[in-house]
Parts: structure tokens; C-alpha cells; sequence
């Protein structure tokens, strides 16, 4: 069932990213970012995390769901840490990730052979 | 020619744009990798302690086989059908970070593919944190966390 939850809300708000590109001249990258922040924003004010346990993977794995890891990192952390959290806790979640892509897209780049 | 005219050339020559083929496809691609997150992220939260260390631990999953298909020319291909569903999902944020030092490589590895590689990610990551960062200072001043 949590893969039919998953599967029905990550690809509806990639339908509703789709319909924002057909209806609008806004690029991918603006509706990546505009996805992002709506995500920072909910999950600042602690909106996203209730929607990440009945979603799952199909609130987490958009990239909304990036943007609210950056926030309750910074929630989380401002908790432990006091006015510190705010800047470090951006990567207390997403750090991970972020190191990871790019380790693994320079190894990609070098070890791929450059088409076209 | 008027350029109203014109505009009125072009929508009429233009081929027509199949929205809701491209939707669906949108859903389904978004959706699968979606299912494929939660595939993960119930692995590993069988390993991790924490709900935040499970969602770091999957997100970097996700970017790890975005960035292997992007690497395989898999994910363009993905693209080409899902659009925003590939684009939207944390692989497709990948997707741009592997692309694009792939791409910028032969500009060299500090000015090309170091200087490049967050074209498309760099704005995400800023607005991300902007936003984030406000949100988080007005909840933690009004709720006293300091």
C-alpha cells in the first residue's frame, strides 16, 4: 500500500510540475526551484512532515521534499546547537546527497566518454 | 506583417501539443521513481536510527542511481518521455549535476566541469536555503528556540 500511496502523490506533483511547463513559459529550472522553496517553506513552518509520513517516498523523493530537508535540518539543529543550526543545519540532511552528487557526477564525467 | 499576425501564423503552423499525453507520462514516470524511493527508503529505514537519517540516506541513493543512468545515457532517455517527471524527483536534480560536469568536462576541470557542474543545482540549493533559512530564523525567534 505505502507504494501505492508513494507512486499516486510523487507522480502527481510531477503531473502538476508538467502542466506548469505546458501552461506557462517557465523552464524546468524555475519549476525546480519554485518546487524547492514551496517545499523549504511548508516544511519550515512544519506543514511537509506530516505529509512525509502518510506520503513517504512520494513526498520525500521530489524535490519539495529537498527543499523541507534543508529547513527541519535547520530546525533540528537550532534545537541542539542554539543560532549555529540555522546555517549549519541546511546540510544536516541534504549533505549526504549533496556530497554524493558530486562525487559521483565528476566520476561519471571523467569515467564517461564525452558523446555527441 | 503585424506582429500579431505573426503570432497568428505561428500558433497555427505550430504542430499540436499533446498536454495530456505529456501529464500522464509526467505522472507515470514521476510516480515509478517515486515507488523505486519508497523501495529504498523502507530498506533503509530498517537500518538507520533516525526518520532524518533514513530520508538523507534515500536521497543520496536516489542521486547515486540518477547520476549512474545519467552516466549510461539511461536518464536522458527517461527524460525524453517523462519530462517533468524525471526532472522533478531528486534523481532528476542529479541528473543536471552529472550532465552538466559531463557536458563542461572539455572546458576543463576547474573553469568547465568544477566551475559548471551546479548550472541548473546551484539555484535550487540557493533558494532552497534562502527561503529555508527565513522560515526557520521567524519560527525560532517567535517560538523562543534562541
Amino acid at each position: 500500500m505505502s507504494y501505492v500511496i508513494a507512486f499516486l502523490t510523487g507522480g502527481l506533483i510531477c503531473a502538476a510540475a508538467q502542466l506548469v511547463l505546458e501552461y506557462t513559459q517557465l523552464t524546468p529550472a524555475h519549476v525546480l526551484v519554485g518546487l524547492t522553496v514551496i517545499g523549504a517553506l511548508l516544511g519550515g513552518l512544519g506543514i511537509y512532515e506530516p505529509f512525509l509520513k502518510f506520503a513517504g517516498a512520494g513526498a520525500l523523493v521530489p524535490v519539495s521534499g529537498f527543499g523541507s530537508s534543508i529547513a527541519r535540518g535547520m530546525l533540528s539543529e537550532i534545537k541542539r546547537l542554539g543560532w549555529e543550526g540555522l546555517f549549519t543545519g541546511a546540510f544536516e540532511i541534504t549533505g549526504l546527497g549533496l556530497a554524493a552528487a558530486v562525487v559521483f557526477g565528476s566520476l561519471m564525467a571523467i569515467v564517461s566518454k564525452p558523446r555527441d | 506583417m503585424k506582429p500579431q499576425e505573426y503570432q497568428a501564423l505561428v500558433k497555427e503552423n505550430q504542430p499540436p501539443r499533446a498536454i495530456g499525453k505529456n501529464v500522464f507520462l509526467a505522472f507515470l514516470v514521476g510516480g515509478a521513481i517515486s515507488a523505486v524511493g519508497q523501495l529504498v527508503l523502507e530498506f533503509v529505514s530498517g537500518v538507520e536510527r533516525t526518520t532524518d537519517e533514513a530520508a538523507a540516506v534515500t536521497l543520496a541513493i536516489m542521486i547515486l542511481l540518477g547520476s549512474v543512468l545519467t552516466g549510461l545515457g539511461v536518464y536522458d532517455k527517461i527524460a525524453e518521455k517523462g519530462g517533468a517527471g524525471a526532472a522533478v524527483p531528486i534523481t532528476g536534480f542529479s541528473n543536471t549535476v552529472t550532465a552538466a560536469a559531463m557536458e563542461f568536462r572539455r572546458e576543463g576541470f576547474i573553469l568547465g566541469m568544477g566551475a559548471k557542474m551546479f548550472v541548473i543545482a546551484g539555484p535550487v540549493l540557493v533558494y532552497g536555503i534562502l527561503s529555508g533559512f527565513t522560515v526557520a530564523l521567524i519560527k525560532a525567534v517567535v517560538l523562543g528556540y534562541f
